[in-house]
């Protein structure tokens, strides 16, 4: 779809730290469906990476043909140096952490974690075992059930029971999918350690973009079977190259507009009968017509009549305010009937705009992007914020 | 989660089990040596039963030999069982009729058995199907007998029904002598006047009592499968318990009810057992007609025909269910 | 104009409606309503189990006459004497045998069918299908019959006995089998054997380790019921019996010159030890977790 992968030819490291993941030109058919199509990435040895993208966009089935549950239909899936497209699960270094974890119920905490050793032929079973157990702070409980335990400690023993193996690179599964908000961004910032800690390759697998932002250290964007976009979170966020992106990771406003031209590394553009300005290297598209996006916390709001200099600006009129604490959310309607967002600090002390008061907006050009207008405004976006 | 393989037709096997190390013909070698015993031993002698109803000789007569010959099928063993057993005594109707009131109790009974342990049971739920499968062990026929004890004339069930007036009710429920023969199924009444035992009542009860089990368990089996959350979403409705249960449990449990009609009502109308232990001794039904002919008189010919003509309603009854739900929810 | 939330409070709870406790008929018809279910379960296993302590309660009995129907003198004597008597002992062994046999053979037969069923996808499901549900449905008097013609015309008349009623009794018992270990199947989680092999299980170690354990309870319990259906038949016995008398046929024979107390005795043992086989791991599974 657009800036895909970095080079495949990346430089092998076994050093310890896990293996490169290469995936080759992979498609998987499930009948007539494709479930993913034609996709290549590469993901650098040591890095925590994330897959996310909606339910149905193949990133559980890119999961599934990297751990071998799933054979592709083409393609080819590389380890470090070793083609492992055809090999069985259990002839991979790769290790899983299920989704809901999927412990087995008639063994204890400590044979669930010793349960790979043990086909691997581990001599030291016991005290890997206890050492591992210490390390996600489960130690009292190696001869419960796991059904005894919380979802919180059968999460950590997951995470045990797969990363005790030391695989080449370990895939988590919605991992934290089953666990409360609270619990979750603990266990997210738990894993992000052990990753740091261990230096072996995560590829996590999610829909939850905030859990996807706060771990990885690179995220894909999947919609459709296809990566829309890859890269370090902040890019993806700041800089979105695809409606599909700029919807799905966050909120954006998309405002129809025309781009009329470019000197250096600056373009101008027409918004309803409005001149503004941004720079070139976040045009994204390769016709004239084009979405201009901003943030909603991008967005200035003011009293209309408000000078602004130097900055994007366009009138409105607030429908809806909505005091959440941090911020103030305004829906701003705008001349020609269209309704923005806009993510407001409470930073003023006369408390909030009140609906129907006119105002103006306004923001930094360098925060603005452009996208190209022959896709779907509304791409990605049908996740609701805050989903669950 | 993302992109699961869409389902193959009917078959609930797993996408993965079958994705990873099996070959083709593995299902087929787990299946043959069972299904070859069924085929020999269930298969097989259905249609043996079948030639033998289209063949004439007799255990007991002659050289005790069967002759069967594709030119002259003797349909006339067929007009001899209808004359006999449909006709002259209405048995095959009569075993039919207990068969289906039992099939009813059965179903009255096991419902709120087998809803209460899918349910409302919490952690008894294990003990509990424990319990209705524990009468199994004992011996079926001792226990049939027992309810010769509990059914006896002085016994305090049968002394309350009689001084409730329930007896007198039930006795009075019966065939009218001026009907045909062919429709004297109770000529003389449900129950007698003071007694319970060797009644159509009592072979009724047994009947019911015997096969409450197999009616039990698909019920509880399809019970179970339905989520709690759908009926409290019908009470949430506005739906009364009641209508929650009309509208939303009991359609959710319809194949369990079809399953277990199947494996009481059938099974029921050839058994010989209860009639024996507990009706009167001239009030025989199918199971213990073919018995008799088979054991005492030595008809076989006869004897199959009556098998078969039980067989046909059997393969009826089935035909219709698979028509309307497949094969997938019978096993 | 404005009043504090307080004084809001106030005024609002003095516009309640009165608050009655419901009376004690109100309780009682509400407790009632609430659990008339469990109250008819509770009748029906009151009906299910009456015959079954009546077989025990009488063991204990001596019978005034031949019959054992009505009370008459409270007696271990039954207990005591139960393997002395030739008949009995000789019936139940060779009962124990035959069930012994038939629940090995249709607990391998039909948990391979259960698998193939429950873990694949193949052609011909309906027909198969069909065939393992029609036994259940079959009287067995059809059953029994059939099988004695097929004996009949192989010319097996000669040698029924303990070979052809094991054959029978396994045909029957497959069917309960299949259905008892392919609902374990169908409960068990894939995602379970996915993690075993992503663990380093091969196929074969994934079976042993993960898929044969957790599906070995259901085994245990087709099992038992095989054991008990073919303990407990008497039907198809009886047409492929020939001499052979198996503790069923003996309480039939037994049933019109009366059924000795020893017969309960032997029927309340089986129940007994069922009980305890089944409740014992459960219980044992309790006191463990506490």
């Amino acid at each position: 779809m657009s800036e895909q992968t970095t080079s495949t030819a990346a430089p092998v490291s076994t050093s310890g730290g896990g293996a490169d993941l290469h995936i080759v030109d992979v498609t998987k058919r499930f009948g007539s469906f494709k479930a993913v199509d034609d996709l290549t990435l590469t993901i650098p040895a040591g890095s925590f990476f994330a897959l996310l993208g909606p339910s149905g966009c193949g990133k559980t089935t890119t999961l599934r043909m990297v751990a071998g549950l799933e054979e592709p239909s083409a393609g080819r899936i590389v380890i470090g140096n070793e083609d492992v497209t055809h090999k069985k699960p259990y002839k991979r270094p790769v290790n899983t952490v299920f989704q809901s974890y999927a412990l087995f119920p008639h063994l204890d905490i400590f044979e669930n974690v010793a349960f790979g050793l043990r086909r691997s032929g581990s001599k030291d079973v016991r005290n890997e075992v206890e050492a591992m157990l210490e390390l996600v702070e489960l130690s009292t409980y190696a001869r419960r059930k796991p059904t005894q335990l919380s979802g919180g400690q059968q999460q950590r023993v997951a995470v045990a029971r797969a990363l005790i193996n030391k695989p080449e690179v370990l895939l988590l599964d919605e991992p934290l999918g089953a666990l409360d908000l609270k619990l979750r961004r603990q266990m997210q910032i738990e894993l992000k350690r052990i990753q740091t800690d261990v230096g072996i390759t995560f590829v996590h697998v999610t829909h939850d973009q905030e859990e996807a932002m706060t771990m990885a250290d690179t995220i894909a964007v999947m919609n459709a079977g296809q990566v829309e976009q890859m890269g370090a979170p902040m890019e993806l966020y700041e800089n979105p190259v695809t409606t599909f992106v700029a919807n799905f990771l966050g909120q954006s406003n998309l405002i129809k507009g025309e781009l009329t031209g470019k000197t250096g590394g600056d373009a101008s553009l027409l918004v309803q009968g409005q001149r503004m300005a941004m720079p070139t290297a976040r045009v994204h598209s390769e016709r004239d017509e084009v979405w201009v996006g901003v943030r909603p916390e991008k967005m200035q709001i003011s009293r209309a009549g408000t000078a602004v200099e130097g900055e994007n600006s366009m009138a409105g009129v607030v429908t809806d305010a909505s005091y959440i604490g941090v911020s103030t959310q305004y829906l701003v309607k705008l001349p020609w009937g269209q309704e923005v967002s806009i993510f407001s600090q409470n930073l003023s002390t006369e408390g909030p705009l009140g609906a129907g008061e006119d105002v103006v907006l306004h923001w930094n050009p360098a925060h603005t992007f452009a996208l190209d207008a022959s896709q779907d405004a509304d791409a990605g976006a049908e996740k609701v914020e805050g989903d669950e | 989660m993302s992109a699961a393989p869409a389902p193959g037709a009917a078959a609930p096997a797993d996408d993965v089990a079958r994705s990873v190390g099996t070959k083709a013909w593995t299902p087929y070698a787990l299946l043959s040596p069972g299904m070859l015993w069924l085929a020999i031993f269930f298969l097989i002698p259905t249609v043996m039963l079948a030639r033998m109803s289209l063949s004439s000789g007799s255990a007991f007569a002659g050289d005790g030999t069967f002759t069967f010959s594709v030119k002259s099928l003797q349909w006339g063993n067929y007009g001899d069982a209808i004359s006999k057993y449909v006709i002259d005594s209405p048995i095959f109707q009569k075993s039919l009729i207990y068969a289906l009131i039992a099939t009813v109790l059965c179903l009255a009974i096991a419902y709120p058995l087998a809803y209460t342990i899918a349910f409302k049971a919490g952690r008894w739920r294990n003990l509990l199907l424990v319990l209705v499968i524990a009468p199994f062990f004992t011996s079926f026929l001792l226990r049939t007998t027992a309810w010769s004890t509990i059914l006896s004339d002085s016994s305090v069930v049968v002394q309350f029904m009689e001084s409730t007036g329930m007896l007198n009710v039930l006795h009075a429920i019966n065939t009218p002598d001026s009907w045909p023969t062919w429709t004297q199924i109770f000529p003389d009444g449900l129950t007698g006047e003071n007694r319970v035992l060797q009644t159509p009542l009592a072979v009724i009860l047994g009947i019911t009592y015997n096969f409450l089990p197999f009616m039990t368990l698909p019920l509880f089996a399809s019970l179970e499968r339905i989520d709690i959350r759908l009926i409290e979403a019908a009470t949430d409705l506005y739906s009364s318990a009641f209508t929650a249960f009309r509208k939303v449990t009991f359609p959710l449990s319809l194949p369990g009810v079809v399953a277990g009609t199947l494996l009481t009502f059938i099974p029921a109308a050839g058994d010989p057992v209860n009639a024996a232990l507990l009706g009167a001794a001239n009030d025989s039904l199918m199971g213990n007609a073919i018995d008799a002919q088979f054991k005492a008189t030595g008809n076989y010919p006869l004897a199959a025909s009556l098998s078969v003509m039980l067989m046909v309603v059997i393969v009826t009854m089935v035909a219709l269910y698979v028509r309307r739900a497949g094969t997938e929810e019978l096993v | 104009m404005t009043i504090t939330i307080e004084e809001r409070r106030e005024q609002a709870l003095a516009a309640l409606p009165p608050h009655r406790e419901p009376g004690f008929w109100a309780r009682t018809n509400r407790w009632i309503r609430t659990h008339l279910v469990q109250f008819f379960a509770a009748f029906a296993l009151l009906f299910m189990f009456l015959p079954v302590m009546i077989v025990v309660l009488f063991s204990f009995n001596v019978p005034a006459g031949r019959f054992n129907y009505n009370w008459n003198q409270f007696s271990t004597i039954a207990w005591t004497n139960v393997w002395s008597d030739d008949q009995i002992t000789s019936a139940v062994k060779l009962s124990i045998e035959i069930a012994l046999v038939a629940t090995t053979v249709s607990v391998v037969l039909g948990t391979l069918i259960a698998f193939a069923i429950g873990r694949h996808n193949f052609r011909g499901r309906g027909g198969i299908n069909l065939l393992i549900f029609m036994p259940m449905a079959t009287p067995e008097v059809v059953m029994g019959s059939s099988l004695l013609t097929l004996f009949v015309t192989a010319q097996l008349e000669g040698s029924l006995g303990f070979g052809t009623i094991t054959v029978a009794h396994i045909m029957f018992c497959i069917s309960f089998v299949v259905v008892t270990v392919k609902a374990r199947i169908a409960g068990l989680d894939s995602r379970l054997e996915q993690a075993a092999m992503d663990l380093y299980a091969d196929e074969r170690t994934t079976f042993m380790k993960i898929t044969f354990p957790l599906v070995l309870p259901g085994i245990v319990a087709a099992a038992l019921l095989a054991f008990s259906l073919s303990f407990d038949d008497f039907v198809i016995t009886n047409f492929t019996s020939g001499q052979a008398v198996t503790f069923p046929m003996f309480v039939w024979g037994a049933n019109t010159r009366g059924i000795p107390p020893e017969a309960n005795v032997v029927g309340a043992l089986m129940f007994i030890i069922a009980l305890v086989v089944v409740l014992v791991p459960e219980v044992v599974k309790r006191v463990r977790k506490n």
